[in-house]
């Protein structure tokens, strides 16, 4: 069993799970960010490795890739950055990124190193499971999950489909649309929630658009997770010493712990 | 044939793209599906193709071409006297009457060197339905003159800065709008790429050429081709000229890509003849790529076949060996451009121009009852200021 499993056994807890780009803005910066971010009260991070056409995604984290790749970054580097930063945290950490960087390394071998390297689980969102069979037997083997997604616009056929292929949780997408800081949550998220928890037994956590604490509290009273990106990468291109990205984790992590203050 | 109910060819294409998109291509399956047992949706295909696109194109014998190059006969299939200029107004024509049938009044299109903008904008005027264009920044200031085209057509160009900033970083974006409006939104994919089941619908919409090119051939000339010849980017001219021929065994089919400054550079976009199999934009095919799996910056001269990937069913005809794909250079692509401009009084777009070069050059080694058609796939106006730069010409 991975690592995953445990972060959703604690009763009352709502994971905080953070994503950021590794080598955005710097490798260094993704060295310091990971425990910081888990000294700060985040439950999973997600290691963003980066690709020349993220489609998912909003102009944020766009910028982000498209920088880090300038910067050099490959799927080697991200290994080695993940498993360095595994002798220091005991977090889980899962890398998001697209088919074809794991694709053209290998699925074997790319998961033979995630195993090695201390990663606990692959997010894939131009994966469905509906071509995710073989990637799914070699994970399975090497005790990764693969963390399937779900968005409200999936019909209840769907749901099902990825309520029996998805491992570690369920990663719902709160918007039909792409990453990026939003004002709001969707008026229907709860609806969505409710929908998939009928069907499925996984945690489900949701991402895209939440950037503030408030908006944290809120999807947590219905989801089992809440899923910050973007506005960390902001918070961590505005300045060196990472302080605001700390201390911004920190307001969500009080957010979820004391889901009725405010 | 060809394709299972997942849109695979062989071991290419699929569905690689974001679960909100799923339902989206499931209802444009059915839709299109739907379409197979209803004859009033292809009778009115059918009948705008004649009057308002003007089919069918004609399959014209270049005479002073072929006597130039001391060979076999060259015939063109003139898809450049297609309304809009070219082959791409088959597709949006097909897949605009396709939208109105769904009930999508919102049409999102991506475009490289203009062509299946303006064809799109034009389908979307005469539907009475909304058009949004994405134009990678670099192809908008080369092809300054299609974005004119689809403004007066009433589309909204929007510019994408992402990336490469040409066809690649347009479907990017294209896909991103699609995702986030995809309730009343259908997305005019222009080629025979993407996510299943546009290889497939694409696919069908352009073999109109393939189909009426043997009908023209076998009423002019009693017999097949020995060989048609097409340009490929994403290869919607191509299949659509190929698919109809894919069982007649003795008429080779030859599809060229474009090797831009040299395949020995990293400046061209050949990916069936240099690339390897990734996945890129919702399908499995061959892509050009590094060798951590990033997605290629590619160069050709012509816009339109400025793109990373290809088309499954093309991946798939490579590797069976029904198809034969080679790369012509821009400068060989000029060459072929202004030999049927001084032999023909033609003006092909850069793209045929390509297989022009090509076609020229293997009919000097045949005999004269040889036959080789050539898709030519577009005009030329688009490509003005481009020629005469590399040409270095001042007008």
């Amino acid at each position: 069993m991975s690592r995953i499993g445990p972060v959703f056994s604690q009763p009352e807890h709502k994971a905080l799970i953070a994503y950021i780009t590794v080598g955005y803005p710097s490798l260094e910066a993704t060295l310091k960010a990971v425990p910081l971010l888990a000294r700060s009260g985040c439950d999973i991070v997600e290691l963003g490795i980066p690709f020349s056409d993220p489609l998912a995604d909003g102009a944020t984290i766009q910028k982000a890739s498209f920088s880090a790749l300038q910067n050099g970054v490959t799927p080697q580097l991200c290994l080695e950055v993940a498993k360095q930063l595994r002798q220091e945290v005991d977090i889980p950490l899962v890398f998001m990124t697209y088919l074809n960087p794991v694709f053209s390394y290998g699925l074997e071998e790319f998961c033979a190193a995630c195993a090695k390297g201390g990663v606990d689980g692959l997010i894939i969102p131009d994966l469905l499971p509906d071509e995710g069979s073989e990637l799914e037997a070699i994970t399975q083997k090497r005790d990764l999950d693969l963390i399937y997604l779900l968005a409200p616009s999936s019909t209840g056929e769907r749901i099902r489909l990825v309520a029996q292929r998805s491992r570690g949780f369920i990663y719902l997408v709160s918007v039909t649309g792409i990453t990026g800081v939003r004002d709001r949550l969707p008026a229907n998220l709860e609806a969505f929630v409710s929908r998939v928890r009928k069907v499925a037994t996984q945690p489900l956590c949701v991402g895209f658009g939440i950037s503030v604490p408030e908006q944290a509290r809120q999807v947590a009273q219905v989801a089992d997770g809440v899923i910050v990106g973007s506005r960390i990468i902001q918070l961590m291109e505005a300045e060196n010493n990472l302080k605001s990205v700390g201390n911004f984790i920190k307001e969500l992590r009080r957010a979820l712990d004391e889901p009725n203050r405010i | 044939m060809l394709s299972d109910n997942r849109g695979y060819f062989g071991d290419y294409g699929g569905r690689f793209v974001p679960e909100t998109l799923v339902p989206a291509l499931e209802e444009l399956t059915a839709a299109y599906e739907g379409t197979k047992a209803d004859a009033t949706f292809w009778t009115e295909f059918e009948s705008l193709s004649g009057d308002y696109s003007g089919r069918p194109t004609p399959l014209y014998l270049a005479e002073r071409l072929s006597r130039h190059c001391g060979g076999a006969r060259i015939l063109l299939k003139r898809e450049d006297l297609a309304h809009t200029g070219a082959h791409k107004i088959n597709n949006a024509l097909g897949q605009g009457l396709l939208a109105r049938r769904m009930g999508k009044r919102r049409i999102i299109a991506e475009t490289g060197a203009g062509q299946h903008g303006v064809a799109t904008a034009a389908v979307c005027a005469m539907l009475g339905l909304e058009c949004i264009i994405y134009m990678g920044e670099e192809d908008m200031r080369r092809q300054s003159l299609n974005v004119f085209r689809m403004k007066l057509m009433g589309a909204e160009v929007r510019s994408v800065s992402g990336g490469s900033r040409t066809l690649k970083d347009a479907i990017n974006e294209a896909i991103r709008d699609w995702v986030t409006n995809v309730t009343d939104t259908h997305y005019l994919l222009g080629s025979t790429v993407g996510p299943h089941p546009y290889p497939l619908m694409v696919r069908d919409f352009q073999s109109v050429i393939g189909k009426e090119t043997r009908q023209q051939i076998m009423a002019e000339l009693g017999r097949l081709p020995d060989y048609i010849i097409a340009c490929v980017g994403g290869g919607s001219n191509a299949i659509g000229i190929f698919y109809p021929f894919l069982p007649d065994r003795d008429v080779r089919l030859i599809g060229v890509e474009a090797a831009g400054r040299g395949l020995k550079t990293e400046e061209h976009a050949a990916p069936l003849v240099a690339g390897r199999v990734g996945v890129l934009h919702g399908a499995k095919s061959y892509v050009l790529q590094d060798n951590a799996g990033q997605i290629r910056e590619t160069h050709s001269i012509s816009a339109g076949l400025d793109y990373p990937g290809v088309g499954p069913e093309h991946s798939y005809l490579k590797d069976i060996g029904r198809v034969t794909y080679v790369a012509v250079s821009d400068e060989e692509a000029l060459e072929g451009f202004q030999l049927l401009c001084k032999t023909e009084g033609i003006i092909p777009a850069l793209e045929p121009a390509h297989a022009i070069f090509h076609a020229a050059k293997m009919a000097s080694s045949l005999n004269k009852e040889q036959i080789i058609v050539v898709n030519l796939s577009g005009r030329g106006d688009k490509d003005m200021d481009i020629v005469a730069e590399a040409l270095g010409v001042k007008s």
